[in-house]
């Protein structure tokens, strides 16, 4: 037994350098080794390679990342509706306001449920589908195309789609009138309002945002198996484990840190939810159907009333809570993973 | 509970003894076949739902065609704003792409081959960009592009798009292009070769698995990019084809079949192009493509 735990382990170093790589998730590993054959050259012809070659990517980005933090920054504290410059210095009005607004609040509210409900439904259910597809079997490679269709989809497209499907005399109401009268339940037509009903429209969301992302959580817990050497389970296997055993006492432990991958980048993506919402639930109503978001809410009360100034402020605040986040997870969960580069790096 | 008593004795016979029936279980494939109807239903119904009429759409929503028309496909594929749109995305995709890999080669090239004081620096950098997320920067930078008369232009959502894409283009490309053994470079340096020269004739080539999923990467993340347009775009004629679709459902809300229509129409070329890339963009994303 202690010959498959040292295997064990092995098998647990090389997971994690794979999973690390996973969405460019290896912020906290040292870059790798630079390559430097003697080249008989001057220093300043050296240097002018180094500017040439890595100058504009270092420009654009700074430009286009760096410098509009500051923008917002700036911004933020004026009342500003974007023409003619901006004069009306207000303070930290906009902050004020955006932290005493109830309707802020409850996106952040809704933020905080809609990654709770996605790290609980997706999680287990892509963990679960994945242990049973990773085996050898016909057709394995199709299925996998097909199951990541919906992730390729825009989800702007998607959201048309689904608003259209959910009407009250739409698709799935129209399904589930027909299995009704099948079953005998009811004879006249369903009309549930999926999109309105504010005790539904969150249930919605989560359908679709599962709909759209659980192929993408299958593939990525897919890959981290393939990763475990098959020694492993058949070593188990000769030792009587029975199937459940193998899964639950050797893959899910060597699973974990590609659980823990998947996990962040969920959570980023219900930080910055946005798209699906404001397609399907447009302007006005998320705050009552309940599936407002603060990107939502920074669009919507920033943008798209012309307040420029406020819209700066909100997007501050988005993201120092989205860093926070990210930070409180990277320290506690993601650290077991990437242990001495965090803490060299944040701290 | 047959499910995983069948899954149980299924999982010992392939793992003990290497059957040479590499068919799973049935239990297995119905799964699976549960899970891809689920997925693909939606699709399909809109691609469908294209091809019906609007009065069987209200009577029966939840059925197929019948008889299957093709007017709406005809009268968008008419339509010149719909090509208008379809090639602001695909101009605004193609560009983004080209920008995104030449900036995100040269500045990888320099991270894996080039020892100086800033590179720790450099890295990390980039590293730390993939910690901003778009929507930080969009309220300022639709301020930044209006100031410098860009909003409303391809370039407004260009730009951006390629200073976003660049932090992870550099984390995926510069442990590609490190991995170019050392003895190919010396052999070029012996035969009078210089560093740019040899980055042109070797690195470009050498590193193209690596460019090809970046690429890709990012063609799908413009083609499909929402957020951007939407602040900087005001008229219909630079609209990309996600603001399209909405715009049009808006347009058109009492036409259903239409949207249906217009909503396929503006999946299918990224589709298209999952299809054909398939293997490179589950790679990619799942970090499996190593060249």
């Amino acid at each position: 037994m202690s010959g498959s735990a040292s295997a064990a382990k092995a098998a647990r170093e090389i997971s994690l350098d794979e999973s690390i790589q996973v969405g460019g998730g290896d912020t906290t590993s040292p870059p790798p080794t630079a390559i430097h054959p003697r080249h008989r050259r001057t220093r300043w012809q050296t240097r002018l390679e180094i500017s040439i070659l890595s100058g504009p990517a270092i420009i654009v980005f700074l430009a286009f990342v760096m410098v509009p933090v500051l923008v917002a920054l700036y911004y933020g504290f004026f009342s500003w509706k974007g023409y003619g410059p901006a004069t009306n210095f207000v303070g930290l009005a906009n902050y004020v306001w955006t932290l005493t607004n109830k309707a802020f609040w409850s996106a952040l509210l809704h933020n905080g449920m809609i990654l709770v409900l996605s790290l609980l439904l997706q999680g287990p259910l892509a963990i679960l589908i994945a242990l049973l597809l990773n085996q050898k079997m016909r057709g394995r490679a199709i299925i996998r195309m097909l199951i990541f269709v919906p992730y390729v989809i825009a989800e702007a497209v998607v959201g048309i789609g689904f608003r259209l499907m959910l009407q009250d005399v739409g698709a799935v109401n129209g399904l589930l009138a027909k299995i009704g009268h099948f079953l005998g339940l009811t004879d006249g037509k369903v009309l549930i309002s999926w999109i309105s009903n504010p005790k539904l429209a969150l249930w919605t969301l989560m359908f679709i945002l599962t709909w759209k992302y659980i192929g993408f959580a299958i593939i990525l817990m897919l890959a981290g198996l393939q990763n475990v050497p098959e020694e492993l389970s058949e070593a188990a296997a000769v030792d009587g484990a029975t199937y459940w055993q193998i899964q639950r006492h050797i893959m899910l432990p060597l699973l974990a840190p590609t659980i823990r991958i998947w996990a962040f980048l969920s959570i980023i993506g219900s930080m910055q939810l946005f798209d699906l919402v404001y397609v399907i639930w447009g302007q006005y109503i998320a705050t009552i159907a309940g599936t407002s978001t603060q990107v939502w809410f920074m669009a919507t009360e920033g943008q798209l009333k012309g307040q420029l100034g406020r819209g700066s402020a909100i997007s501050i605040v988005v993201f120092a809570i989205s860093l926070v986040v990210a930070f409180l997870y990277q320290r506690f969960v993601l650290r077991r993973d990437t242990e001495g580069a965090l803490t060299e790096r944040e701290g | 509970m047959s499910a995983s008593a069948v899954a149980a004795r299924d999982g010992r016979v392939i793992h003990v003894r290497h059957a040479k029936n590499h068919w799973g279980s049935p239990v297995i494939y119905f799964i699976a076949l549960c899970l891809i109807a689920v997925c693909l239903a939606p699709v399909l119904y809109i691609v469908a739902g294209g091809f019906n009429t609007n009065s069987r759409l209200t009577i029966d929503p939840s059925g197929l065609p019948s008889p299957w028309q093709v007017n709406q496909y005809l009268s968008l594929l008419k339509m010149p704003l719909f090509w208008r749109m379809a090639g602001n995305s695909a101009f605004i995709a193609l560009i983004t792409v080209a920008a995104v890999v030449v900036l995100g080669v040269s500045a990888s090239f320099v991270l894996s081959r080039y020892h100086f004081k800033g590179r720790n620096a450099m890295y990390m950098l980039f590293a730390a960009g993939l910690m901003f997320p778009l929507s930080v920067a969009i309220q300022p930078l639709y301020i930044m592009m209006t100031r410098i008369h860009l909003a409303g232009t391809p370039w407004s959502v260009i730009l951006p798009q390629v200073a976003f894409g660049l932090p992870q283009t550099v984390i995926i490309l510069t442990p590609f292009l490190a991995a170019i053994p050392l003895e190919i470079e010396e052999a070029a340096t012996v035969d009078g070769c210089s560093r740019l020269s040899f980055f042109v004739r070797m690195v470009i080539p050498l590193s193209a698995p690596g460019v090809i999923t970046v690429a890709i990467l990012n063609f799908i993340g413009s083609w499909n990019s929402y957020l951007l347009p939407l602040y900087m775009f005001s008229d219909q004629s630079q609209y990309t084809l996600p603001l399209g679709v909405q715009w049009f459902s808006t347009a058109h809300s009492q036409d259903t079949a239409q949207v249906l229509a217009f909503t396929s129409m503006s999946m299918i070329p990224a589709l298209v192009f999952f299809l054909a890339f398939e293997r490179r963009i589950v790679g990619g994303l799942t970090g499996a493509v190593k060249g």
